[in-house]
C-alpha cells in the first residue's frame, strides 16, 4: 500500500518533470517576458498520481482475480453470476422485449432512428460474432458483406422495382455467397495472414463500388431507395422509421435466436473447437473447410440482410459508408461485448453505437477515447463485458448431484 | 496364433520424406483385432512422423496404409484428410496434448461424437424432435465415456484447468468418442507419475476388452510396454529394427544397441 503510493508519487514527480517546459513556461514573444503557469503543474501532478494510483489498483486486483480464480473460488461479478440465473434472466428478457416494443411509442423519431442504427450494428455484430467470437476466425473486412447486401437492394430496386420484402432474403444469400467466395481461397491461413486477406477484401469490394460506375454510380452513391412498403400503403418519414425499427427488432430477435441455437448445437460445437485447435479438431473427424466456410457464410448472411435494411433506412447508400472504420467498430463490438458472447454483443453494440451519437459535444475526442477504452479492456477484461455464458448439460446423474448439493 | 485373428491395419514399405530428410525409411507393420501394439524407439526414431502418416495429417511419400474395417471393403489411407481418416474408425490422440482448453470436459468428449451425429446448420437452427434426441443422446453417451476413464467428477471443469494426468485420460476418452475400431496413443503415459502409469495401463487393457478396441501405442515407459503389448515394433533412425513379443524384443541385440548405444568389447 505504502509503497504503491510511493510509486505513484514518483511517477506524478516524473511527470510534473516531463511537461514542465511545455505546461508551465511560455515565452510572450511580443512583451518579451517568461509567464510562469504554476497552477498547471498542481494540476498535472494531481491527474498523473491518481492516474497511476488506479491503474496499480486494477492491476493488483486483477492479480489477485487470476489468483482466486486458479484457485477455484467463485470469482463472478454479480452481474455473470444473476446472468447464470436463469429465472432472473427469462425475467429480464420479457422486460427488455417490452421496452423495445413501446420505444417508438414514447421517444420521438429521432431517437427511434438512432435506436435503429444501433440495432443494425447489434445485427452486425452477431453476425461477426459467429465467425469471430465462435470459429475465431478473424474478418477485418466484414462491412464487405454489409455492402454487398446494401448495394444489392439499391441496385435491384433501381433498375428493376424490387421491393424490400422480396430483396431482403436474396441480400442475406448474396452475402452468404461473398462469404463463401471469400472463404475458399483463405482456408488454410491463421491468425495474421486471415486478418490481412479479410482486410483486403473490404479494400476491394469499396474500391470496386467506388469505380464500376455502370452498376454502382461509383463514388456519387444510389439515391431514392425504396423505403420497406407494407402492403401498399402510404407512410409519412415519421411512420416509416417506427416500421422500419419494428422490422429491425423482429430481426434481431431472429438473429439471437438462431445464432444461440447454433451456438448450443453440434455445428456451434464444431466452429468453438476449431477456435480452440485447428488440428485437433480436424483430427476428431470435423470437416475443417466445411466448418470454416459454414462460419464465413452465415456470418455473412446476416451482413448481407441487415445491409438491405440499411439502405433501407437511409434511402441513399455510396461506397464511403462502406469503410475499414466500420469494419473495425464491428469488430471492436464483438471484443467489448465479450468474444462468444451474445448478450455481450449487443450490449457492446449499444455502447458502441449510442454513446458517440449523444456524446456528440466530444465527438473530437471519440477516437482517442475508443482507443484508450479498447487498451484498458484487453489488459483488464479481456474476456469482453460478459463473458460467454455455458450451456448446460443434463446426464443421466446430473440430478442425483444436484439432490446431493442441496 | 496371429494369423487366425484378422488384421485391422496394414502398413507396407511406409516412407516418409522431409526434403532430403527421411524421417520414416521403408516401415511395415500390422495390427490385429484384440492386439494392443506397441511402437517404441529412441528420440526422433520417428514415430510420431509415422502416426501423422497414418492419420492423415502427412501424406507420406511412398508405400501403402491399409484399413480393414471388419465386414467392410478395404481402405487406402494415404493422402486421405485426418477428418475421413477418424471417420473410418481410426482415431488417435497427441503426444503433446492437444485439447480444447477453452470447453468444458464433456464438450470436449462431445466434440468427439460429431462425426458420428448428423445434425447440420438447418436442423441445428430449427431443433426439432430428433435433433434434441441426438444432442441428448450425444451428452449421455459423452458422460458415459468419462465415466470409463474415471473423469466424471470433472464434468463440466474447463479442460485447461484438468491435473495433467487427467488431461491424457480425457484425450482417450475423446477419441474413444468417435467409435474407433482402432485407437493410436501418442506416449499417453508421457509426464505421468508411477501411480498415475499404472492406473493408465488398466485403463488401455480395460479399454481393449470391453470396447473391442485395437490399440496401436507409442510409449517410453518400458515397464508399461513390456506389461500390457504384443507385438512391439522397434524403431531407429526411421526404419524398423526389430518386432515380436515383450521376450523377444528384450533380448534383441539390436534394441539394446540401439538404446544403451554399441558395448565397447563387441
Amino acid at each position: 500500500m505504502v509503497r504503491e503510493l510511493k510509486q505513484s508519487l514518483l511517477i506524478s514527480l516524473w511527470f510534473v518533470f516531463l511537461t514542465f517546459p511545455l505546461l508551465v513556461v511560455r515565452v510572450n514573444t511580443i512583451e518579451n517576458v517568461v509567464v510562469w503557469r504554476w497552477g498547471n503543474i498542481l494540476w498535472v501532478a494531481i491527474g498523473a498520481f491518481v492516474l497511476s494510483y488506479c491503474w496499480r489498483y486494477m492491476l493488483a486486483r486483477r492479480k489477485r482475480q487470476t489468483r482466486k480464480a486458479e484457485e477455484g473460488v467463485d470469482t463472478r461479478g454479480p452481474l455473470q453470476a444473476a446472468l447464470d440465473n436463469v429465472q432472473l434472466r427469462n425475467r429480464a428478457m420479457a422486460v427488455l422485449l417490452v421496452l423495445a416494443a413501446i420505444f417508438p411509442l414514447v421517444f420521438d423519431t429521432y431517437q427511434t432512428s438512432i435506436m435503429v442504427t444501433a440495432l443494425i450494428f447489434v445485427v452486425l455484430g452477431l453476425g461477426l460474432n459467429i465467425g469471430v467470437g465462435l470459429a475465431g476466425l478473424l474478418d477485418l473486412g466484414y462491412v464487405a458483406f454489409f455492402g454487398v447486401g446494401a448495394y444489392t437492394y439499391a441496385i435491384l430496386n433501381a433498375n428493376f422495382d424490387l421491393g424490400f420484402w422480396m430483396v431482403l432474403p436474396i441480400g442475406g444469400v448474396l452475402g452468404c455467397l461473398f462469404g463463401v467466395l471469400l472463404g475458399f481461397p483463405i482456408l488454410r491461413l491463421r491468425g495474421d495472414y486471415l486478418a490481412i486477406v479479410t482486410l483486403g477484401f473490404g479494400m476491394i469490394f469499396k474500391v470496386v463500388m467506388e469505380n464500376w460506375k455502370t452498376l454502382s454510380k461509383g463514388p456519387s452513391g444510389i439515391a431514392n431507395i425504396d423505403r420497406p412498403g407494407l402492403f401498399g400503403l402510404e407512410m409519412t418519414l415519421e411512420q416509416s422509421t417506427v416500421f422500419i425499427y419494428y422490422i429491425i427488432v423482429a430481426l434481431v430477435i431472429l438473429t439471437i435466436i438462431v445464432t444461440n441455437r447454433l451456438k448450443n448445437s453440434r455445428v456451434g460445437r464444431a466452429w468453438i473447437a476449431l477456435r480452440e485447435d485447428e488440428v485437433a479438431c480436424v483430427a476428431m473427424g470435423i470437416d475443417m473447410a466445411r466448418t470454416k466456410l459454414s462460419a464465413y457464410a452465415l456470418g455473412a448472411f446476416w451482413a448481407g440482410m441487415v445491409g438491405v435494411v440499411f439502405a433501407a433506412k437511409t434511402t441513399f447508400i455510396n461506397p464511403a459508408g462502406f469503410t475499414f472504420m466500420q469494419s473495425a467498430i464491428i469488430l471492436s463490438i464483438v471484443v467489448l461485448g465479450g468474444m462468444g458472447s451474445i448478450l455481450g454483443v449487443i450490449l457492446g453494440a449499444f455502447i458502441l453505437v449510442l454513446l458517440p451519437e449523444y456524446l456528440r459535444a466530444f465527438s473530437e475526442y471519440r477516437m482517442l477515447v475508443f482507443g484508450a477504452a479498447m487498451t484498458l479492456m484487453m489488459i483488464f477484461r479481456p474476456q469482453g463485458l460478459i463473458s460467454n455464458l455455458r450451456q448446460i448439460y443434463q446426464y443421466k446423474g446430473s440430478k442425483d448431484k444436484t439432490a446431493h448439493d442441496g | 496364433m496371429t494369423d487366425k485373428k484378422h488384421k485391422l491395419l496394414e502398413v507396407k514399405g511406409l516412407t516418409m520424406d522431409f526434403g532430403g530428410l527421411r524421417a520414416v525409411d521403408s516401415v511395415s507393420l500390422a495390427v490385429h483385432e484384440g492386439e494392443i501394439a506397441a511402437l517404441i524407439g529412441p528420440n526422433g526414431a520417428g514415430k510420431t512422423t509415422f502416426f501423422n502418416c497414418v492419420t492423415g495429417i502427412y501424406t507420406p511419400t511412398s508405400g501403402d496404409i491399409l484399413l480393414h474395417p471388419k465386414g467392410l471393403e478395404t481402405r487406402r489411407l494415404n493422402g486421405l484428410k485426418p477428418n475421413r481418416v477418424t471417420e473410418m474408425g481410426l482415431a488417435r490422440t497427441f503426444q503433446n496434448i492437444r485439447l480444447f482448453p477453452g470447453m468444458t470436459v464433456l464438450e470436449n468428449v462431445m466434440i468427439g461424437r460429431h462425426c458420428r451425429t448428423e445434425a447440420g446448420i438447418f436442423r441445428s437452427i430449427i431443433r426439432n424432435r430428433s435433433v434434441r434426441e441426438e444432442e441428448q443422446a450425444i451428452v449421455e453417451s459423452s458422460y458415459q465415456l468419462l465415466e470409463t476413464v474415471g473423469l466424471d467428477k470433472f464434468v463440466n471443469e474447463f479442460a485447461r484447468n484438468l491435473p495433467y494426468g487427467a488431461q491424457r485420460r480425457l484425450e482417450i476418452a475423446r477419441a474413444l468418442a468417435t467409435d474407433p475400431f482402432l485407437l493410436l496413443l501418442d506416449e499417453p503415459a508421457a509426464g505421468m507419475n508411477p501411480y498415475e502409469t499404472a492406473e493408465l495401463d488398466q485403463l488401455i487393457c480395460r479399454i481393449s476388452e470391453e470396447k473391442q478396441v485395437a490399440i496401436l501405442l507409442i510409449e517410453h515407459d518400458m515397464k508399461l510396454v513390456m506389461k500390457i503389448s504384443n507385438p512391439i515394433y522397434v524403431m531407429e533412425y526411421g526404419k524398423k529394427i526389430a518386432q515380436g513379443s515383450p521376450l523377444e524384443i528384450r533380448d534383441n541385440p539390436k534394441v539394446i544397441e540401439a538404446y544403451l548405444g554399441e558395448e565397447a568389447d563387441a
